[in-house]
């Protein structure tokens, strides 16, 4: 009796677990940035409810979903980092680079009383090389005129694990200072000349609001979720940028190469924030690889069509900046020549 | 219904040969289970070894062995050193066992030899077991949101720079969480200890402490070191809880206060977002050096205990 009862019991587990089995064809996967992962998460619940197809996105890091694309694993991946050279040759079949929105990095810091400052760019650049020790020293002072630089430490906090943010920080400050980019350069995991680490944005937030007489660089929402303040950004062009979603907006009104393989930071847009970038989907360029079905790439395509058209509209509610006109149009373009086998799917 | 003896013998010797008596295995079956168990085991860490030496490879054939002494870790430009890892790693697991065998030893003996039944006891022990139970997220949590301020206050006092995180919090954390592992291994193997060596040593005259002194701690000394290095083991491979308190700096530490970094922290952090083939195969060979190094130890302590002897 005993054994009847627990194989019973057995057999109703696993067909417990096996779940519905008719939702696999409907069902996409990707993987990939942080980032942009509360803005996936809203924009894939609202398809799922409106088109009824699932779309399961697993926030690894940009590097992770490189290297799930990669390995084939997953229909698309997000990365907040163009795919470098090694990348692209690693992964054998052209990928398409599809961006979905923009977001601006901001420096955050821990003073009394929460001063506003103003940074330019050599002092972003001697901060997180280590060489400006003091938060009184003159480099800092002379650029705030107005405030009371305190004679504390400066202790630097930066990202311990990989992270497309960190990417795109770094990329700013390679533009910037020529000393960084001989030295650190610019990636998604650096060897830090100086500082703390802290796990993912959420991490760096902790730390720097933790410690006094520090400062870090997080993605815009962390800050104003975490009601921290940041500095504002003298540009390329002179102007010191707040961030803000329209000043991240304007940082991409420049002209856009075709295959939307861009940074955006350092600027040229007058208003521009000088430290934004976007996020993009990668998928392949070819469908028709492995054992995939028309099907799911017709889906893929669908879904792709949707993020940078009706999908826009959740950006703004959640902090982030929506593609300008030109960044769609160049988009369509690019979902346009996305094939299975030989046919492109969209016409 | 009174059975004689005789009945009662016989009775139970007819039963013993009925099917639901007999045994259903044989001794050398039972045997042979025994050792596949063994090799198993043995098998599982070879294959361990190798996978991480070949999966490595591609690092260890570009860096050679200065890879272990290198303190460069740069992704960008591809140069990969483990020191300050290794330095991290231990340091951090070296003072956690002092800090903690300050505790469970002491806890050992009372729970042991002095207050070995009572609601007290049973109370204090599984107290101490649930701390292991407790998930090493959580130990990272409170170290990082109640441990890293107090740490911060401090070195504000000592007028060091504020971090809060770095080599002392962490084996703080650490100690705590190894505790357990230590004291109960400990505690067992004092309570085992023949209560006529003691009752001998206790009618020439001794003193309980000196009881402790010279009769429990050397007969389970052997027993308390195996315990001590089995919190070690678990120090040196702790990942998650010390992630969040070590500070993530790439640099060898100065003091007891500065951040730092270990094996297994920079693994967990790098793995998932590493591109490129060497930068993984060098975060592979730090699993490399870790298994290495945790097996070297091993090494050692077993070789303390037999030093020390089985106390018989």
């Amino acid at each position: 009796m005993k054994h009847v009862l627990s194989f019973l019991m057995t057999l109703v587990i696993l067909i417990a677990a096996t779940g519905d089995g008719t939702a696999k064809e409907q069902e996409l996967i990707g993987a990939g940035a942080t980032f942009p992962y509360p803005f996936y998460s809203k924009m894939f619940d609202v398809y799922s409810k409106e088109y009824g197809v699932k779309v399961n996105y697993q926030a690894i890091g940009s590097g992770g979903g490189i290297r799930q694309l990669t390995n084939k694993t997953v229909d698309f991946g997000g990365s907040d980092a163009i795919m470098s050279e090694a990348d692209v040759k690693e992964a054998s079949a052209p990928i398409l680079h599809i961006p979905t929105c923009a977001g601006a990095v901001v420096l955050t810091y821990n003073l009394p009383g929460n001063p506003q400052l103003k940074f330019t760019a050599d002092v972003i650049g001697n901060l997180f090389l280590g060489k400006i020790g003091k938060w009184n020293d003159r480099r800092l002072s002379d650029i705030n005129p107005g405030v009371k630089l305190p004679e504390m430490n400066v202790t630097v906090v930066h990202r311990s694990d990989g992270s497309g943010t960190t990417s795109i920080f770094s990329d700013y400050v390679s533009k910037v200072s020529r000393e960084w980019k001989e030295k650190v350069g610019t990636g998604t995991s650096l060897n830090w000349p100086t500082g703390l680490g802290g796990k993912g944005n959420p991490g760096v937030a902790g730390l720097v609001k933790q410690t006094p007489g520090s400062i870090g660089y997080v993605e815009l929402i962390y800050a104003l979720q975490n009601k921290m303040p940041y500095g504002m950004v003298k540009n390329k062009k002179g102007n010191f940028v707040t961030a803000t979603l329209a000043a991240t907006s304007k940082a991409a009104d420049i002209n856009l190469p075709d295959d939307l393989k861009v940074s955006l930071t350092d600027t040229d847009a007058p208003e521009g924030y000088p430290i934004s970038g976007f996020t993009w989907i990668l998928v392949y360029k070819d469908q028709g690889y492995g054992d995939r079905s028309e099907e799911k790439a017709k889906e893929l395509v669908k879904l792709l069509w949707w993020m940078t058209h009706e999908g826009q509209k959740y950006t703004e509610p959640l902090e982030y900046a929506p593609l300008s006109k030109k960044a769609v149009e160049k988009a369509e373009k690019l979902i346009k020549s996305i094939s299975y086998k030989s046919s492109v799917i969209m016409k | 219904m009174n059975h004689s003896r005789a009945e009662l013998l016989v009775l139970r010797s007819k039963t013993k040969t009925m099917r639901w008596h007999r045994p259903a295995l044989s001794e050398s079956s039972f045997r042979k289970i025994l050792s596949i168990a063994g090799v198993f085991v043995l098998l599982l860490l070879v294959a361990i070894f190798f996978s991480l030496g070949i999966a490595s490879f591609p690092s260890i054939r570009n860096f050679g062995i200065r890879f272990l002494f290198s303190s460069t870790w740069d992704p960008v430009k591809s140069e990969f050193g483990a020191f300050p890892f290794l330095v991290g790693t231990l340091a951090t697991s070296f003072l956690a066992l002092v800090i903690s065998v300050v505790f469970s030893i002491p806890i050992s003996i009372f729970l042991g030899e002095y207050s070995a039944q009572g609601s007290v006891a049973t109370f204090i022990k599984s107290m101490i077991e649930l701390l292991a139970g407790v998930p090493s997220v959580i130990y990272g949590f409170c170290g990082l949101f109640l441990l890293a301020p107090l740490v911060r206050a401090l070195e504000v006092k000592l007028g060091m720079a504020p971090y809060g995180v770095g080599i002392f919090t962490a084996s703080l954390v650490l100690s705590i969480m190894i505790i357990p592992y230590s004291a109960s291994i400990g505690r067992e193997v004092i309570s085992l200890v023949p209560s006529d060596l003691k009752e001998a040593a206790l009618s020439l005259g001794a003193t309980r402490f000196e009881v402790i002194r010279k009769v429990i701690l050397p007969y389970a000394g052997s027993g308390i070191v195996a315990g001590v290095l089995l919190s070690l083991g678990r120090a040196l491979g702790e990942t998650m809880a010390v992630t969040m308190v070590i500070g993530n700096s790439n640099f060898i530490p100065k003091n007891i206060f500065s951040p730092a970094n270990t094996l297994a922290s920079v693994i967990a952090n790098e793995f998932t977002e590493a591109t490129g083939s060497l930068y993984l195969a060098s975060l592979i060979e730090l699993g490399l050096v870790l298994f290495i190094v945790t097996t070297i130890i091993n090494l050692i302590g077993k070789l303390i205990i037999r030093r020390m002897g089985v106390g018989e």
